[in-house]
């Protein structure tokens, strides 16, 4: 059992002894301080605290999780070079190669799906013929995908500014935008928890959420033709929108994990790929920190959502179906602690919860918009 | 005895199996709000459920849940059980976050599921000082025990705020849920109760309402709408209750200077704002200030908000054309601004025209996405998502299709036709049509019927064919000069049948237009035959109607019409107009011609006492969740005997996998500072 090596007292890299995190960090105040030197003349006080405070925060993910940072630099090596290819000329993602087929938005979220559905398979083939190599593989890919994603969203933030400066907006507006964060937001927890506990067995089923809303999304934008961006109608211009949407999707996605390592469990505990997956301790605890996390951020979500609505609607909650599922939501992931935490519960139980949890969580995620009428009406299919 | 009930009920509130119920109940009814739409007039619900089912679930409180008695009883119960259970935790709770334990029996440390013995090489109290030393530098705080027996327990704990969390967590549920009860409906209803006020019914004129649906002045808690048409001044709001409404003056007046909806491009709204002026009763001041969605003003406690607009009663001038199929009515002017009921004679009959809505904006998407997607295939398909999110792959095609005007038309039976009629023409299928909505109830869709434009890009034509084809009393002469036309060398005999089929086609078609024609056909042709018998009957029709065309053109004193494809297809469209217009309804078409638009802004007004409570609530819930969560409680208990026996046990109120590495940590630094020669292997795992 030496696969699962004991989580906990990683130490962190000593900064001193780590020149490539030395670097990470110039790079980031560099980046900060270029930004703020060219742009800072157009920013509000939002915006600069923003800037200023995404460093010392990138800069402890990446002190404490080293593979994150090769994934940033990724990122924004791809950003700028799609930005630099654009010249301020939106036509020019049909006429340049690289922007046509590699790093415009679309191409770029394209990748992102092409790359989380093959991760998937690899990880399947990883846990099926127990090959260290195919695990590894399905962790590049995995990287790599989310890199892509990543990119595509943040290139599609600056071409919705390209359309006109009255339209540009930040990409989570709308059910395809949110989509593709959902799919990062779940990978990058489930990078963490791999690097965290050392095991990479878990894959197969955490990709097999991300391949499904994948598949969402590529039937939402070749069907319904929704990867076009679309301008924010008035309740949306708010910059509560860009701490509402992202804080709500840290908690979706650390649900939906949860509801997968659930699912592992059972599996375990039935004597299903039993040797295959980690120790049935492992997927209990990381069970239970992804519910944590996702908890906690899905608390603030929900709070946010409230001071929003209360600027926008009027009231900060009025028991629209959107504001009340996220109650029910809420509801149920605070019983679920509550039985772990103060009722000692283990095992079985807890792990159906997290997948009915799941369900709910869906619902109140699509089936709202789906079946239900309210006010969050634009993120309907 | 009774003390024992008492205590056993308090046991039953404050627990948390009552709280879970309450908040089960609670969530299985929010689940059912969620589905049957909540607010909506009462109407609407009795055309959903059927007479039946609508006063049960009227009394059950299903169409306002969240604000009927039962549900807030329960609500009001959540914050009893919760604050109980608060009570009868905390003192329990602060022991705990003030204790050490340092009087723990070994014998309970060795219940502990982390535990390491080892014998130290030095003495005990050495030991302790060690130990203390060692505690402290990892952040514990301690406190020694020197025991009856000579030896020594330190007790040391970390981490005691994660049980401050509880206290926050749950405090919050209760400033949260009694801020929401604040800002509910329950003051307003205390309020009423208290004040002998009582909701009216709407759609009444304000100033007929009586005095007790007025509230004072003083009323801190509520929420309504503020409905101002642009240059006009409105100082009530207007509150729902129920079915019912409550008006809210307000302690200074707001005055609407002009409302500004702008577009993007693609025809979605981009801003709505308000141009308003505010002024104080009492201080008599004004303010100025546009209003936006997403930024609402606070004036002397009270919020308003861009919530919505509605026409202000635009000025509409409308040409009413007859319909009417046996007595033609003149073509009449008519002019009145929306919200106003005029009387129109029709004829002997007398109607009421009800002008309900105007929009000077109509878009509208003509794409079908799903269409274009079927007839590429994979690769082509893949090709189009590819590039930036700027360029369409949807084949979305909106169209603007200008002004429209809503109105009601009310027979003396007090009967009325809900009717959309748009201004402007729009294209189908290669002709131009002018389009008007009619349905007889509220909330079915509307049924549309095309008015199609002649060559001048006029509706005029039509109406006058209308006119002359739709008037029995034409019909033989139309006939006979169809027969004249269409066998003009043939026997009287032969005449006389065919103009006996044209009559009858002609008035089959009056009476149902297309409908009566298929259901003669239907009901006495062979099936076989009817499909050939069809043909003719519309060949019959197309005949007439084109000599009733010619007719209106000789009246007019213009030329003949020449037969083309254009107008082949005018008369086709013709032909179905004048079917549809058979199930239209009204006496009368009107037409919208000119307008003058004034807009009205709808401001939501409120005072939310709750809020405070509620924002302060959601901090501490916040911070709660993080310290039960994030924070760890660890207790470390390290017992030297007088022999030299030591036993390192930890305690937690966290158990995740982490905590065997950290007690493993613990152990092994404490055995290497009391025991540097020991080489005992420490336990893998712990049971």
């Amino acid at each position: 059992m030496t696969e699962l090596a004991q989580p906990g007292i990683h130490p962190a890299h000593a900064p001193h002894r780590d020149p490539l995190g030395w670097l990470y960090l110039l790079a980031l105040i560099g980046g900060a301080g270029v930004a703020l030197l060219r742009y800072g003349a157009l920013m509000d006080g939002y915006d600069t605290a923003i800037l200023l405070l995404q460093v010392p925060v990138l800069a402890a993910i990446g002190r404490h999780w080293a593979a994150f940072r090769p994934y940033l630099t990724a990122v924004a090596t791809l950003s700028i070079a799609s930005i630099g290819l654009y010249g301020g000329d939106l036509a020019r993602a049909e006429q340049t190669f690289a922007l046509k087929y590699l790093i415009s938005s679309q191409t770029a979220i394209m990748w992102m799906s092409a790359l989380y559905l093959i991760a998937t398979g690899a990880y399947w083939l990883g846990l099926l013929t127990r090959s260290a190599f195919a695990d590894r593989t399905g962790g590049a890919l995995l990287w790599s995908g989310t890199a892509m994603g990543t990119t595509g969203l943040l290139v599609r933030w600056f071409e919705s500014y390209l359309m006109g400066p009255r339209i540009g907006h930040i990409p989570i507006s709308n059910l395809y935008e949110v989509m593709v964060l959902f799919c990062l937001i779940t990978a990058l927890l489930y990078l963490y928890y791999e690097h965290r506990y050392a095991t990479r067995k878990m894959g197969a089923f955490v990709s097999l959420i991300i391949s499904a809303a994948v598949a969402f999304l590529l039937w939402y934008a070749f069907t319904r033709g929704a990867a076009e961006i679309q301008p924010l109608i008035p309740a949306l211009q708010s910059y509560w929108m860009k701490v509402h949407v992202p804080t709500n999707f840290i908690g979706y996605g650390a649900f939906s994990l949860a509801a997968m390592v659930g699912v592992g469990q059972l599996l375990v505990e039935r004597g299903v790929l039993a040797s295959r997956l980690p120790d049935p301790r492992v997927l209990e605890d990381v069970m239970y920190r992804a519910i944590a996390i996702g908890f906690a951020f899905f608390t603030i979500a929900t709070i946010l959502g409230a001071l929003w609505a209360a600027e926008a609607w009027g009231t900060y909650w009025q028991w629209d179906p959107k504001e009340t599922w996220a109650l029910i939501v809420w509801l149920n992931y605070a019983a679920w602690l509550h039985m772990r935490l103060t009722k000692g519960l283990r095992g079985t139980m807890l792990a159906w919860w997290a997948v009915i949890g799941l369900l709910v969580t869906t619902f109140a995620f699509i089936g709202v918009n789906m079946f239900l009428t309210g006010l969050h009406s634009y993120g309907s299919i | 005895m009774q003390r024992g009930t008492l205590r056993d009920l308090f046991e039953l509130l404050s627990s948390m199996r009552f709280a879970i119920s309450l908040l089960t109940v609670l969530g299985i009814a929010s689940i059912i709000g969620t589905v049957i739409q909540q607010g909506q007039p009462y109407n609407a619900y009795l055309n959903q459920f059927g007479p039946f089912w609508f006063p049960m679930l009227e009394r059950t409180g299903l169409y306002n849940l969240y604000n009927t008695s039962w549900f807030v009883v329960i609500l009001a119960f959540l914050v009893l059980s919760t604050s109980l259970c608060i009570i009868r935790q905390t003192t329990p709770m602060l022991r705990e976050i003030r204790g050490y334990r340092e009087h723990a029996r070994e014998a309970s440390l060795r219940q502990f599921a982390h535990q390491h013995g080892f014998r130290a090489g030095i003495a005990p109290a050495d030991a302790q000082a060690r130990v203390l030393t060692y505690m402290r530098d990892s952040g514990f705080s301690a406190r020694s025990n020197a025991r009856a027996d000579g030896g020594v327990l330190i007790a040391a704990k970390q981490g005691s705020a994660s049980r401050s969390g509880y206290f926050l967590a749950h405090g919050a549920i209760v400033l949260i849920c009694v801020g929401g009860l604040l800002d509910g409906d329950l003051p307003l209803r205390v309020r009423m109760a208290l004040g002998g006020k009582a909701s009216t019914t709407a759609g009444q004129l304000i100033v007929e309402m009586p005095e007790s649906s007025r509230m004072g002045e003083d009323n801190w808690s509520f929420r309504g709408n503020l409905f101002i048409p642009e240059g006009r001044s409105n100082r009530t709001a207007v509150l729902r209750l129920g079915d019912g409404i409550l008006l809210q003056p307000l302690p200074f007046s707001v005055a609407l200077t002009k409302f500004h909806i702008e577009h993007y491009d693609n025809g979605s709204p981009s801003r709505f704002a308000s141009d308003i002026v505010i002024t104080d009763d009492a201080s008599g001041e004004t303010l100025s200030h546009t209003l936006e969605v997403n930024r609402p003003l606070t004036h002397r406690g009270v919020t308003l908000y861009q919530s919505g607009f509605e026409d202000g009663g635009s000025m509409l001038r409308l040409t009413a054309r007859s319909l009417s199929a046996d007595a033609a009515l003149a073509t009449t002017q008519v002019e009145g601004a929306v919200g106003d009921s005029l009387a129109i004679e029709a004829g002997k009959h007398p109607y009421k025209l009800e002008l309900t809505d105007f929009r000077a904006f109509n878009v509208e998407d003509f794409g079908s996405p799903t269409q274009e997607a079927e007839t590429s295939a994979g690769l082509a398909q893949l090709q189009r998502q590819l590039g930036s999110g700027a360029i369409s792959a949807s084949s979305r095609d909106l169209r603007n299709l200008g002004p429209s005007f809503g109105y009601k038309l009310r027979d003396a039976a007090g009967q009325a036709r809900e009717f959309h009629n748009y201004m402007m023409p729009v294209e189908q299928r290669g002709a131009w049509f002018i389009i008007s909505g009619m349905r007889e109830e509220a909330g079915t869709d509307f049924r549309y019927i095309r008015f199609p434009l002649d060559d001048d890009g006029r509706i005029d034509t039509w109406f006058d064919i209308h006119k002359i084809f739709m008037d029995p009393r034409r019909h033989a002469q139309i006939a006979a000069r169809f027969a004249q036309r269409s066998l003009p060398g043939a026997d009287s005999a032969t005449r006389e049948r065919f103009v006996a089929t044209a009559l009858h086609t002609a008035s089959l078609f009056a009476e149902r237009g297309y409908e009566g024609v298929g259901r003669f056909i239907e009901s006495t042709i062979p099936a076989a035959e009817q499909e050939r018998a069809m043909d003719v009957f519309s060949k019959v029709l197309q005949g007439m109607v084109w000599e009733a065309w010619l007719l209106a053109r000789e009246q007019a004193g213009l030329a003949e019409p020449v037969m083309d494809d254009k107008h082949a297809l005018f008369l086709g469209n013709t032909l179905a107009a004048l079917s549809d217009s058979r199930f239209y309804g009204a006496p009368l078409y009107f037409q919208l011609t000119d307008y003058t638009l004034r807009q009205a802004t709808v401001l939501q007004v409120t005072r939310s006492p709750g809020k405070p409570l509620v924002y302060l609530g959601s901090l501490l819930m916040v911070l709660g969740i993080f310290a039960m969560l994030y924070i760890r409680e660890r207790r470390l208990f390290v017992l030297v005997k007088p022999d030299g026996d030591t036993l390192v046990a930890l305690s937690t109120n966290r158990r995740t996998m982490d905590v065997d590495d950290i007690f493993r940590h613990h152990a092994e630094s404490l055995r290497a500072r009391l025991a540097p020669a020991s080489t005992d292997p420490l336990p893998e795992h712990t049971p």
